[in-house]
């Protein structure tokens, strides 16, 4: 060939192109011709066969649905159950005339005109074939009725789903979850094959974080059908493989004693298993019934959840971000210890009022007006008493990079990992942060506003109550996690990362001003130690829901309620030898020691009464 | 743009006026492709169990696409030929950018979110591929050194592995076809056919092992023994060579296939749709249906030898040898003898985008066609 010539005239390229463009045709038409033989070999020398096979083909496969596993608390108590449900399905192919099937229907169960609207909505969005849902959740009556018609309803069918079911209602609402029908989005981001057998996917809450352990695997059978399509014998069947089931660190009888102790507030609550980072209790106040979302909730239902003014579908414990005021005065008052920032003989005089130089306007304590907590302050009593002076002190020595360092490894400023989707981080505030976010450099004012857990910093509840963990734990450093064994297999305890490093006699002295918040005649939380069989360690916060001007003193008689100050506390028990650990807020409490607090000892008490020795033992799988 | 891309002969005295001509349509081409259309819309009314929706929908993308290609037929070929490389390299920002930010489906992430509308920027290269070798390689010498051979190489390359890491076997593969017709017919030497029949060679095992996902393996292994796999892609298989080969010389008549009709075929509207054609028209069907394709590839290829350009003549090579590829894939694929690789059927498979880029390369193939004689 002339092909490696290199050709200038228009008149060549041609030929060389049409000799090129040949070989592809002849090409083209071999392999046109492999085809052909393929379909004659098909549909001509082997059409007797496979005609034969098809004749016979009345063997469908189809999906067999895994059950979804199951959800317990530590005392094996199942907290997400599955209940048979019977839903009317129908194949339009399968029927007659589809309107007249519809009116016959409508004359023997009851079908509103919205169920209908929804079906044919359904109906547009189908593959051919599919059934498709026209009532849910038939009673006992209907479908007893609607078997004794069977006969003269070609195309629709009854058919039985199991359908999750949470036996407690609202009590675990928020961190379990729930799950609900698949929907547009998400049908086009899972895989078809394994959701062949449901319609339920996992939407919030512990129900989506463990969707892939949680849903199985969907087997497959092989039925016999007759020329209507109805099964008339299953041939061959791969079982489904149920979902895993969960068993959490949550204690049913913790978490109904912390919602009830809530009763009309708002708020949240977390407690944490020290030992192991698993959490014993998660409340989001005021809750919701789930089992309203598992089989489509009503638009009526859904507004008056979505705009009531409580927000109860808003997960508090770790969607809710608020200023922690004092509750951060232990964890500061630590790291100024070991840094030797300040001593325990060190002491200071606050008549209220905290003057930096440079500023005018003074920063106040909470109690300026009756002239502060007066001589002698040292660490352990703005501890006891929530001196605010002392700490501007404090914070300003030890210099935001120190305050924000430890705060980030006593788990603010960042999500906890615990097992749950949604988290949100909170703001532990420092140089980098405020010129990221605010464009703007660090000012010795915004240390003091830090310094009690006011100005930029924000946190969650569960955030609350990992500081107070690590607190308990002298530095032990846990994820909080919700699971704890997955089908009775132990889940590892997760350690976020290395010990916080503080000396021995610091955590007794921090430990031991905790402790008198609670036992002190002196403490902010005085009011719960009264008939304590054990002893508390504690801290009150309270956080402002609005800004205050600094000349005006807040008044909760002038202002709503929904703007009065939001109440905190942390709490460790047994003091001296700290099992739980919980952070709380209560949103417009006002005073963590008189709003907050209360519902803490609530916990801890039933928390105490229930022998933890004897939890422990009884944690098998059924 | 140039003044004269769009005013073209309408005022050259001695021009054709025929108003094919003047609409720049080729009749032949046109009459084809409308006759292809109605008996896919025939089909897809059988397959999707006698649906209206679906066939409403798929009969709007074609007016759609027929639209679309009598447009691009309105712009003389040299337009293409000088944009193609902004088009190309558009096309290839996008398929990065659906690395980064793209959406998707079952694991593959194609398509790019903008807002009103979703694009899938492999569609596109399976356009601007073609076009641009064509208008690179139709301006150096032929056939084409060393130099030009490796740089059309590189620019089909590059999109095709990117399209294959979404991914997306069967878009890769057509791109992949699309760059090496494009070299072949700019004359690619002997040498280089050889050592790419070896590299192809070379390749297989390490696409295997490195490139391959597990579920593309699968397919292969399918291929070999369909019964392994009941829920997938092997029932899909086994139902298909039923449904086929039940359909013998002159099939069971329309909307009668049991096979479809009972459902045991799935994917019946989209890329399996040949079994019902097969089942319902018989052997007489299939072959009716490969004469009218292999008629619409000759009328291209005419139209590729007549070309003015070397320009035209590669490209409307090209996109004639493309759509082959389309036609073998998915009827060897739905016959067992190919792995199951998402291919469709073009012009009878339900779904839109492809049926509007399939009108699209038409459209130029017109303006091709239609380009006046260079004198």
């Amino acid at each position: 060939m002339r092909d490696s010539a290199a050709f200038s005239d228009p008149a060549r390229e041609r030929i060389m192109f049409a000799r090129r463009l040949l070989v592809t045709a002849v090409g083209t038409l071999l392999l046109t011709a492999v085809l052909v033989a393929r379909y004659f070999d098909l549909q001509i020398s082997r059409y007797e066969d496979f005609a034969t096979q098809s004749n016979n083909n009345r063997v469908l496969v189809r999906p067999v649905a895994p059950s979804r596993g199951l959800i317990y608390d530590r005392n094996s108590k199942l907290i997400a159950d599955n209940r048979p449900s019977y839903n009317l399905t129908i194949v339009p192919e399968r029927s007659e005339d589809l309107e007249e099937l519809l009116a016959d229907l409508g004359e023997i169960i009851n079908i509103s005109e919205r169920d209908i609207q929804r079906f044919r909505k359904r109906l547009k969005q189908r593959r051919p074939f599919a059934k498709t849902s026209l009532r849910f959740n038939l009673s006992e009556e209907e479908r007893a009725v609607l078997a004794v018609n069977g006969h003269r309803l070609r195309g629709a069918e009854t058919s039985a789903r199991l359908k999750r079911f949470y036996p407690d209602g609202e009590l675990f609402s928020h961190v379990v979850g729930y799950v609900g029908r698949i929907n547009e989005r998400e049908s086009k981001t899972i895989e078809a094959i394994k959701y062949s057998g449901t319609d339920s996917i996992g939407k919030i809450g512990l129900e989506k974080f463990y969707e892939q352990q949680l849903l199985g695997d969907v087997g497959s059978e092989q039925v016999e059908t007759n020329a209507l399509g109805r099964v008339t014998r299953v041939l061959d069947k791969t079982g489904a493989v149920s979902g895993d089931n969960l068993t959490l660190y949550l204690d049913s009888n913790l978490q109904q004693v912390g919602l009830e102790a809530f009763r009309d507030k708002r708020g949240a609550l977390v407690a944490i298993e020290i030992e192991t980072g698993g959490v014993l209790a998660m409340i989001s106040a005021p809750s919701y019934d789930p089992n309203l979302f598992v089989s489509g909730i009503s638009q009526k239902n859904y507004d008056s959840l979505l705009y009531s003014q409580d927000r109860p579908l808003f997960d508090r414990a770790i969607r809710g971000q608020y200023p922690p005021g004092s509750t951060i005065k232990p964890m500061f008052g630590l790291i100024a210890l070991q840094h030797n920032i300040v001593t325990p003989s060190y002491k200071i005089k606050d008549n209220g009022y905290f003057y930096f130089k440079g500023i005018e306007r003074p920063w106040r304590d909470h109690n300026f007006a009756r002239g502060g907590h007066g001589d002698g302050v040292d660490l352990a009593k703005a501890i006891v008493e929530s001196c605010n002076i002392y700490f501007y002190g404090l914070g300003v020595k030890t210099g935001i990079d120190l305050l924000s360092d430890y705060g980030a490894q006593f788990g603010l400023g960042s999500t906890t990992g615990i097992d749950l989707p949604g988290e949100k981080r909170g703001i532990m505030p420092n140089r980098a942060w405020k010129k990221g976010s605010r464009g703007q450099s660090w000012f010795n004012g915004d240390t003091i506003n830090t310094s009690i857990g006011q100005g930029f910093m924000l946190a969650t509840p569960l955030q609350l109550a990992v500081m107070s963990a690590r607190i308990a734990s002298r530095g032990e450093v846990r994820t909080p996690q919700l699971v704890k064994a997955i089908n009775g297999q132990p889940q590892p305890i997760i350690e976020a990362r290395e010990e916080i490093k503080i000396s021995d006699k610091h955590w007794d002295y921090v430990h031991r001003a905790m402790e008198n918040v609670v036992h002190s005649n002196r403490g902010t939380a005085r009011s719960i130690s009264k008939g304590l069989t054990y002893k508390i360690a504690g801290k009150t916060g309270t956080a402002q829901a609005i800004s205050i001007d600094a000349e005006d003193k807040y008044d909760s008689t002038k202002i709503a309620e929904r703007q009065w100050d939001h109440a905190l506390f942390i709490a460790f028990a047994p003091a001296d030898d700290p099992k739980i650990a919980i952070g709380l807020i209560v949103e417009n409490g006002e005073h963590g020691g008189s709003a907050a607090a209360p519902i803490a000892r609530a916990v801890i008490d039933a928390y105490m009464q229930s022998d933890p020795s004897a939890a422990v033992a009884e944690n098998q799988e059924p | 743009m140039h003044r004269n891309d769009f005013v073209r002969q309408l005022s050259s005295p001695g021009g054709d006026r025929r108003p094919s001509r003047i609409m720049h349509i080729d009749i032949p081409l046109l009459l084809i492709l409308i006759a292809l259309c109605s008996i896919g819309l025939a089909v897809l009314y059988s397959a999707s169990a006698e649906s209206i929706f679906y066939v409403k929908r798929q009969a709007t993308f074609m007016f759609i696409g027929l639209f679309a290609m009598i447009v691009i037929a309105q712009f003389q070929p040299r337009l293409w030929e000088r944009w193609s490389i902004f088009i190309y390299l558009c096309g290839l920002l996008s398929l990065v950018a659906v690395l980064f930010f793209g959406v998707g489906a079952k694991g593959a992430q194609r398509w790019l979110d903008l807002g009103v509308t979703r694009f899938q920027p492999s569609e596109l290269m399976k356009i601007a591929v073609p076009m641009t070798l064509a208008s690179y390689l139709g301006k150096r010498h032929m056939p084409p050194r060393f130099k030009h051979v490796t740089i059309g190489v590189i620019a089909t390359l590059i999109p095709v592995l990117l399209v294959a890491r979404q991914p997306d076997l069967g878009t890769s593969l057509i791109i992949f076809s699309s760059g090496f017709f494009a070299l072949f017919l700019a004359g690619l030497g002997k040498r280089y056919l050889l050592s790419t029949a070896l590299l192809a060679m070379a390749a297989v095992p390490t696409l295997w092992f490195y490139v391959m996902y597990d579920y593309q393996k699968q397919r292969v292994l399918t291929l070999l023994s369909p019964e392994q796999d009941k829920l997938g892609a092997g029932w899909n298989i086994m139902q298909s060579t039923t449904a086929i080969g039940s359909g013998g010389l002159s099939g069971k008549g329309w909307t009668e296939g049991t096979q479809s009709q009972l459902n045991f075929l799935p994917e019946s509207h989209t890329d399996f749709i040949i079994a019902v054609l097969a089942e319902e028209f018989g052997l007489i069907g299939v072959l009716g249906m490969l004469v009218l394709y292999l008629l619409l590839i000759g009328r291209c290829m005419i139209i590729a030898l007549n070309a003015q350009s070397m320009f035209g003549r590669i490209m409307a090579g090209t996109i004639s040898l493309t759509f082959f590829v389309y036609i073998f894939v998915n009827m060897g694929m739905v016959s067992g003898i190919l792995p199951v690789v998402g291919a469709p059927l073009p012009f009878i498979s339900y779904g839109g985008t492809a049926i509007v880029t399939l009108f699209l390369g038409f459209g130029i193939l017109m303006a091709i066609s239609t380009e006046p004689k260079r004198i």
